[in-house]
């Protein structure tokens, strides 16, 4: 066990955990965060994607004790109804989940591809996504979302 | 029955002497305060029981005019929480944004059958409807006596019940109910589940007077799943609670013959519970019992399950005895002398797979016991007979279980959730805390139910003149019932089985569902037994489209045969055996818009490495009519299909809320994709080998078609249907006709993975 301390969405939280511990495990059960989600635990599917110093990784196979001073940014902490990230922001618009479990692979992905990428193509935007999961089909929409939130970034 | 209803006549004397039994606040009308005080109200007798012949089982007002729908089915993603609100919220006359529809709760909403068979419009809303309406009716009838004016000159603009003579003599429904429960009785047909239904006295409107019924609103439900503010069935937090593992044997029908308890002893507050073959690790921390799971030493009983070589399973369905046969459908003429005199028979024969739910995230349930009351949170879309199955497993009185359903990581049909909720109900009570069982994804995509494999042999009996006089279609496979398509008893839950009760396999299949009119017509079925009588992954159960997928993509593939062997257009054959205009229709509705031109199949024109060829397929379902028609890109070198274009034709009666429409059908559309060129588990003499998403892979976004048409016929008069699965009945084979007009090859095998349409065109 280690005191580890972590940046998550802009405040700092200092927890007591095993180092090899998933950084999944220390946002859900330690932090008590309802997202990101467990998909897999395989890095396979999305569900658990937060960024770390703006990139997209897998949480749930990510050690804690790798994060260091990382900034931890999970979909919550991406942005506000008051104050939405332009990919949330599409993503109700466009009406895009079903059940909704897969969303902060898409969502936190996409934010990190329309923010480093003006006007994404359809093939650049499905590169980006390529290997994220949602198994309710929502494929069509999702392209949809990611379209109208670069058109609304510019 | 007659209709009883004990405020019926709603004098000014009555209503006032039936104060004390119609007051009854209900606060808030949502959130678990609610929920809580409404519990509370039931204890004190004042609220008419929860049963389905009480409007107030269905429908409340609370004091500022807002109304609570309660609702016993389920919204698995599909807009149901936006559907059914229109449907109360038109009949009541009141803004669709003061209806608040609350679902999947067993203490506040009768059991309609959780979500089942695409009926949550179709038999659910058609309950809600009823039930508002009678809600407007009675409160029309309070009115009239507040305001001394006869019922029928009295009209309702946004809840407000006024003259329509005078505007100024009027009643709000906050003002002649709001905070109070109904006293009314309904006209309940005495069924539970799907077939409830309990209308009043009222009259629904006519479809020419709706204003929100057929009105692109969207989903509200979907703004808090941007926002992180919805919690889903992984997300329960428990006071005390711990965390559950469960040790699945990695060979099927294996029992633990030794535990080494001691072998998690340095992972701080691990614990193991065994009960037969029922092995589960506990701890505080999640961590901590992910690596107790890992970490545990067990040793199994040897264990040799029939499972067959993965090569052979169609030959083993061939060649094993049936276990039923059943003649569905009316049979039509004499099939067997047409076959005889046929001046020319064409046949065939089609394969698919065991599929598996292999859900966005494997299974998770929270069950905690305090005293005698035991509650479990639950992602199972059919809560309410989970609260049947706890009651049965861990045996505690029925009306002692509360069920909540949790929205989970997607649901299409008996999943691996209601198993996870039995293990947690068994660990909660055995360990005396709450618990929380959270599924592998191995075991969530290893060990749920699957979709049966099975094999389907269709015969057309062709006449002189080129017309089918004859058709038969047969299917053979393991039922689709291993387990039921509920939790509600022990030996359909994962629990039951490892804890020693063994597995009751039902038999049912199905026939194709379409209206092709020949003179001489049979359709049946046989299933044969399961491999494993216990504890299986390979058991079966309803997912999406029970045995629809299958049984279409042979039947519409084998359409396409004849057409192709006819040398007709397969639009232009299958409107020849086509007399119901509405099965005509979403076929020239989807031929038209796909531009469709009349040719026969298969292309001959095309060289190079990529060829492009267009299928078309349509089936019924329960009241649906669909037709698709698509396009594919075929890759020769590696035998890649690309669904580049799809167009589908649907109707479904009535139609609710077309935006919800179109993104059920979208999500169909890429579900059956996905099932139909990539979707098989894979299994060895051991165990299913399909674990994860490298293993059991689904389409990717790469993948996604380019596009994608709606044609969505409404019949406004018409009865609302389901749409959450008719799209995916005929997806397979119109990619299959696709995929023969393009290459010339016609494949018969499901799934059509890159490896299989390369080695059938080579």
């Amino acid at each position: 066990m280690a005191k580890i301390t972590l940046n998550v969405d802009g405040k700092s939280h200092t927890i007591d955990a095993d180092p090899d511990m998933p950084l999944l495990y220390a946002l859900r059960d330690d932090l008590q965060m309802n997202n990101p989600r467990f998909g897999c635990g395989l890095a396979q599917c999305g569900a658990c994607t937060v960024h770390l110093n703006g990139q997209p990784i897998r949480s749930c196979v990510t050690p804690v004790s790798s994060v260091g001073d990382a900034k931890v940014v999970t979909m919550a902490g991406l942005g506000t109804p008051e104050k939405p990230h332009p990919i949330q922001a599409a993503y109700v618009e466009e009406q895009v989940p079903q059940c909704g479990y897969c969303i902060n692979g898409w969502v936190m992905t996409a934010a990190a591809l329309l923010n480093n990428k003006k006007k994404p193509t359809d093939d650049e935007i499905k590169q980006a996504l390529t290997g994220l999961k949602c198994r309710c089909g929502t494929h069509v929409n999702i392209m949809r979302a990611v379209r109208r939130a670069a058109e609304m970034m510019g | 029955m007659t209709k009883m209803e004990k405020t019926s006549t709603f004098t000014r004397r009555s209503l006032l002497q039936a104060g004390g039994a119609l007051v009854i606040s209900i606060g808030s009308p949502i959130g678990i305060d609610t929920v809580l005080g409404i519990s509370a109200a039931h204890a004190q007798g004042t609220k008419p029981p929860l049963t389905p012949d009480q409007l107030s089982s269905f429908i409340a007002i609370d004091a500022e005019g807002k109304v609570s729908a309660f609702f016993g089915k389920m919204d698995m993603g599909q807009g149901l929480f936006t559907a059914i609100g229109q449907m109360v919220a038109e009949e009541l006359d009141v803004p669709f944004k003061s209806v608040k529809v609350i679902m999947g709760d067993t203490a506040t909403s009768v059991n309609q059958g959780g979500a089942s068979g695409s009926t949550g419009i179709q038999n659910g809303g058609k309950q809600m409807r009823v039930a508002a309406a009678e809600a407007r009716r009675v409160l029309v009838e309070m009115a009239a006596q507040k305001l001394n004016v006869p019922a029928e000159q009295l009209t309702v603009i946004d809840g407000v019940v006024q003259a329509k003579s005078d505007p100024a003599k009027r009643a709000t429904y906050a003002e002649l109910i709001g905070g109070r429960y109904f006293n009314v009785q309904l006209d309940w047909n005495k069924q539970m589940g799907n077939l409830l239904y309990a209308p009043g006295k009222a009259e629904p409107k006519k479809p020419s007077e709706y204003k929100i019924v057929g009105k692109p609103l969207p989903r509200e439900d979907i703004a808090p799943i941007v926002y992180c503010e919805t919690p889903y069935s992984t997300d329960i937090r428990r006071p005390g609670m711990l965390h559950a593992r469960m040790i699945r044997p990695a060979v099927a029908g294996a029992t633990p013959v030794k535990v080494d308890e001691s072998s998690i002893k340095d992972i701080p507050g691990a614990k193991v519970y065994q009960e037969n073959g029922f092995l589960a690790v506990l701890a505080d921390k999640e961590w901590d019992a992910i690596k107790a799971s890992q970490q545990l030493k067990v040793q199994w009983s040897d264990a040799k399950p029939p499972f067959p070589d993965q090569a052979k399973l169609f030959d083993h369905i061939r060649n094993t005895p049936a276990r039923k046969n059943e003649l569905e459908g009316k049979p039509i003429g004499d099939v067997d002398t047409a076959f005889k005199n046929a001046a020319r028979v064409i046949e065939a024969e089609y394969e698919w797979p065991f599929q598996s739910h292999a859900c966005m995230g494997p299974a998770c349930a929270t069950v905690e016991i305090q005293g005698d009351q035991v509650t479990c949170w639950t992602g199972s879309q059919k809560p309410h007979y989970v609260q049947n199955g706890i009651s049965r497993t861990i045996g505690v009185p029925l009306d002692k279980v509360r069920s909540i359903w949790v929205v989970g990581p997607g649901s299409y049909g008996r999943s691996d959730a209601d198993d996870a909720a039995m293990d947690a109900a068994v660990l909660a009570k055995a360990m005396g805390r709450p618990v929380r069982v959270q599924y592998t994804r191995e075991q969530g995509t290893g060990w749920d139910p699957k979709g049966p494999a099975s094999i389907h042999r269709a015969r057309a009996a062709i006449d002189a003149n080129g017309n089918i006089n004859a058709y038969e279609f047969f299917s053979k496979g393991f039922s689709r019932n291993d387990v039921n398509t509920n939790g509600s008893q022990p030996f359909d839950t994962l629990a039951g089985h490892f804890r020693g009760i063994g597995l009751r396999s039902g038999d049912n299949f199905g026939i194709p569902a379409e209206a092709y009119v020949f003179a001489n017509k049979k359709t049946s079925w046989e299933t044969i037994a399961p491999f494993l009588d216990r504890a299986s992954p390979l058991r079966t159960s309803h997912l999406r489209d029970p045995v629809g997928p299958q049984v279409h993509f042979a039947s519409e593939s084998f359409m396409d045969e004849v057409a192709a062997a006819l040398n007709v257009d397969p639009v232009e054959l299958r409107l020849r055996y086509l007399k119901n205009p509405r099965d005509i229709a979403v076929i020239k509705a989807a031929a038209e818009k796909a531009d469709w031109k009349p040719r026969t199949s298969p292309r001959k024109d095309q060289s190079g490495n990529t060829v492009t060829g267009r299928g078309l397929a349509y089936a019924r379902r329960n009241g649906t009519l669909v037709a698709i028609a698509l396009e594919v890109d075929v890759d020769r070198p590696t035998g890649k299909i690309w669904v580049r274009r799809v167009t589908v034709a649907h109707d479904c009666g009535q139609i609710i809320n077309p935006i919800g429409l179109q993104h059920t059908l979208e999500g169909n559309v890429i579900q059956g994709i996905s099932r139909a060129i990539w979707e098989e588990v894979k299994f060895d003499n051991k165990a299913v080998t399909s674990v994860d998403w490298l293993t059991y892979p689904i389409l990717d976004i790469t993948e996604t078609p380019e596009r994608v048409d709606v044609v969505a016929l409404d019949h406004p008069d018409l009865p609302p249907t389901g749409a959450g699965e008719a799209t995916m009945r005929p997806l397979a084979a119109a990619i299959a006709n696709a995929v023969f007009d393009a290459t010339g090859v016609r494949i018969r095998r499901a799934p059509l993975t890159p490896e299989r349409v390369r080695a059938a065109m080579s």
